[in-house]
C-alpha cells in the first residue's frame, strides 16, 4: 500500500479533471503498454502534461512512471512539492549545480536501472502556448549509456490551451493525444536527436492531417 | 418502476405491484412513445442484420457502429426525458450545452487570450440552465442575447489582445448563441406554462420535438442513399440531397400529425410544426459542416463513434427547438 496517495490522486483528482472537463482524446493508446523500462518523449506545454499522459496508462504500471523535472522548479512551495514528489512520483534533477557527483543525467540511468520508465520533456520548458520547442541533447546522452531502452514519442495537443504556462486556471478545451510506436534507437548523439525529431515530425503531421492547425485570418 | 409511475395515467387501487402492473397495461401517452421508441430500435438492428449480407465489410461495420451508438445515445435519452426529477433533465441539458460548447471552441481554435472569455462562457450555461430551473422566463429570453452580449465582448476588452478580436467575440456569442441559448430551451419546454392541459404533459412535448428532429436526420440520410441525385449544397455538405430533404420533409410532417398526442397541438397545427422541424433541423446541419469545412475536418469531435462528435448530433435540434417552443407558445 506504498501507493496509496499516487492511486487517490490518480482516481480522485486527475481523471475527473481529464476525462469529464477537459476530455481527452488518444490515437494510438496500444503503444503506451510497456513491459520493461521504457523512455516516454513528449512535448511540454502545460503542467497538465505529465498528468495526463500518465492517467491514460494503465492503473498497475503507474507506481514505475517516473515524470522528469527539474528541481529548482518545482522545490519552491511545499505543496507543489508535496504534489509533485508524493503524488506524481517526480524524479527531481538540478539544472543548476552541475557536477561529477551531481549529474542529472545519472540519476536517470540510475532510474532506469532501478526499472523506472521515465517521462522526459526535451523541450526543457513549457515555453510559448502550443508551439514546439527545439529538442535539448541530454535524452541523446541517456541512451548512449542506456542503447537499449525503448523510446515511444508523445505528442500532446491543445494541453497548453487549457492550462498555460502561468495560469492556474483550467479552461475545458478537448485535447489530442498522439502515441507513436516505441522504437530502439542507436547511433551517435546527432542521428539520435535526428530521429526523435523525425518521429515527432511524423506525429504532427498525422496530428494536423486530422485537424488542421490554426491559419491566420489575414492568411487565409 | 418510478418511470413508469411518473408517466402513467393515474393508476387505481393500492399496492405497488398492481400500480405497476396498470402503468404497463394502460402506458401514458409518454410511456406509449417510449415503447414506439424502443421498437424502431429494435426493427432498426434487425434490418441490418437482415441487410448485413449484401453489404460490404466497411459499409456494416459502419452501419452496426452508427446503430450501437443510437442505442446508448436514446437510452441516456429516454433516461433524461422520463426522469421523475425535473432537474435531473434540467442538469442534463446543461451538460449537453458544455460539452458541445466545448468542441465547438475546440473546432474553431480560439486565442490564447480569449481563455477567461471562454470560462465565462462556460459560467453562462450554468446561469441560463438556472433561469430554467427557477423558472424566470424574461431572464431566460434576455440573459444570453442581451447581456453575455454584452459581457463576453468586455472581457475581451480586458484581455487587451487586439488581434483578431471581432472574429474572437464572433466565435464567442455564436457557440452561445447555437449551443447554449437554442439548447437551453429544450430544457425550458419542460417548465413551459401553457394555457391548454393535455395528457403527455411537458415531457411529452419534449420527446416529440427531439424524436422528430433526429428521427428527420435518419430519413434524410436514409432517402439521400438510396435516390438522392441532386445536391442542395455541393460546396459544404455533399451528403445533402433535395430528393432525402423532401423525403424526410414529406415523412416527419405525417409523423409529426400521427405523434401528435404528446402535444396539445390539433392535426393543422402539428403538421406545421412538423415542416418547421424537418426545415430548420437541415438549415443547422448546413450549418455545422459549413463551419467544418471552414476549419477543414469531417466530423466535429470524436464523442460518438459511427457518428463523429457531438455536433453532429445536436446541430440540427439548437435551431429547430427555439423555433418550435415559440411555435407552440403562440398557439397554446
Amino acid at each position: 500500500m506504498r501507493n496509496w496517495l499516487l492511486y487517490l490522486w490518480f482516481l480522485v483528482i486527475v481523471r475527473p479533471i481529464a476525462r469529464l472537463l477537459i476530455g481527452v482524446s488518444v490515437h494510438g493508446r496500444e503503444h503506451l503498454h510497456f513491459s520493461e523500462p521504457t523512455i516516454f518523449v513528449a512535448n511540454h506545454n502545460s503542467h497538465l502534461d505529465a498528468a495526463v499522459l500518465m492517467d491514460l496508462m494503465r492503473l498497475r504500471d503507474l507506481p514505475r512512471v517516473r515524470p522528469v523535472a527539474a528541481a529548482d522548479y518545482f522545490e519552491q512551495g511545499p505543496i507543489r512539492n508535496f504534489i509533485w514528489k508524493r503524488c506524481m512520483n517526480v524524479l527531481a534533477i538540478r539544472r543548476d549545480k552541475v557536477t561529477r557527483s551531481c549529474n542529472p543525467l545519472q540519476a536517470m540511468i540510475e532510474a532506469l536501472d532501478a526499472g523506472a520508465t521515465l517521462i522526459l520533456f526535451p523541450e526543457g520548458t513549457r515555453g510559448d502556448p502550443e508551439k514546439l520547442g527545439e529538442f535539448k541533447t541530454g535524452i541523446a546522452h541517456v541512451l548512449a549509456k542506456r542503447p537499449r531502452t525503448p523510446v515511444v514519442p508523445v505528442y500532446m495537443r491543445n494541453l497548453g490551451f487549457a492550462m498555460p504556462r502561468g495560469d492556474l486556471i483550467i479552461v475545458p478545451m478537448f485535447c489530442d493525444v498522439f502515441i507513436g510506436p516505441p522504437r530502439i534507437i542507436e547511433g551517435a548523439r546527432p542521428q539520435i536527436m535526428q530521429h526523435i525529431t523525425d518521429a515527432f515530425h511524423n506525429l504532427v503531421v498525422l496530428a494536423d492531417a486530422m485537424r488542421p492547425a490554426d491559419v491566420p485570418a489575414d492568411d487565409r | 418502476m418510478i418511470i413508469a409511475l411518473a408517466t402513467s395515467q393515474a393508476a387505481p387501487g393500492p399496492g405497488a405491484v398492481q400500480t405497476f402492473l396498470h402503468a404497463v397495461r394502460h402506458p401514458g401517452p409518454v410511456m406509449l412513445m417510449t415503447e414506439i421508441v424502443v421498437g424502431l430500435l429494435v426493427a432498426g438492428t434487425i434490418g441490418i442484420a437482415v441487410m448485413s449480407r449484401r453489404l460490404s465489410e466497411s459499409t456494416r461495420r459502419e452501419l452496426w457502429l452508427r446503430m450501437r451508438s443510437w442505442w446508448v445515445m436514446v437510452g441516456v435519452t429516454l433516461l433524461v426525458i422520463l426522469t421523475r426529477y425535473e432537474w435531473v433533465t434540467i442538469a442534463c441539458f446543461a451538460l449537453l450545452s458544455f460539452v458541445s460548447l466545448k468542441e465547438f471552441y475546440t473546432l474553431v481554435h480560439m486565442r490564447i487570450a480569449d481563455r477567461r472569455a471562454i470560462l465565462l462562457s462556460y459560467l453562462a450555461i450554468i446561469v441560463q440552465y438556472l433561469w430554467v430551473w427557477m423558472p424566470w422566463y424574461n431572464m431566460f429570453l434576455i440573459f444570453i442575447p442581451v447581456y453575455m452580449f454584452m459581457i463576453i465582448p468586455l472581457r475581451l476588452v480586458m484581455a487587451g489582445e487586439t488581434q483578431r478580436f471581432m472574429t474572437s467575440a464572433g466565435k464567442l456569442h455564436w457557440g452561445l448563441m447555437a449551443f447554449v441559448y437554442g439548447l437551453s430551451y429544450l430544457a425550458y419546454l419542460l417548465v413551459m406554462d401553457l394555457d391548454t392541459p393535455f395528457a403527455a404533459g411537458n415531457r411529452g412535448l419534449l420527446f416529440y420535438l427531439i424524436f422528430l428532429a433526429e428521427f428527420n436526420d435518419v430519413l434524410q440520410f436514409m432517402f439521400g442513399k438510396t435516390l438522392g441525385k441532386h445536391k442542395m449544397t455541393p460546396h459544404i455538405s455533399p451528403n445533402k440531397t433535395w430528393e432525402g430533404f423532401l423525403g424526410g420533409l414529406v415523412c416527419t410532417s405525417i409523423l409529426a400529425v400521427l405523434l401528435r398526442f404528446l402535444t396539445p397541438m390539433d392535426a393543422y397545427h402539428a403538421l406545421i410544426a412538423g415542416i418547421l422541424i424537418a426545415t430548420t433541423g437541415p438549415i443547422g446541419g448546413m450549418i455545422i459542416s459549413a463551419i467544418k469545412r471552414d476549419v477543414g475536418v469531417k466530423d466535429s469531435g470524436t464523442l460518438i463513434p459511427g457518428h463523429g462528435g457531438v455536433l453532429d448530433r445536436v446541430d440540427s435540434l439548437c435551431f429547430s427547438a427555439p423555433i418550435f417552443f415559440h411555435f407552440i407558445g403562440y398557439f397554446y
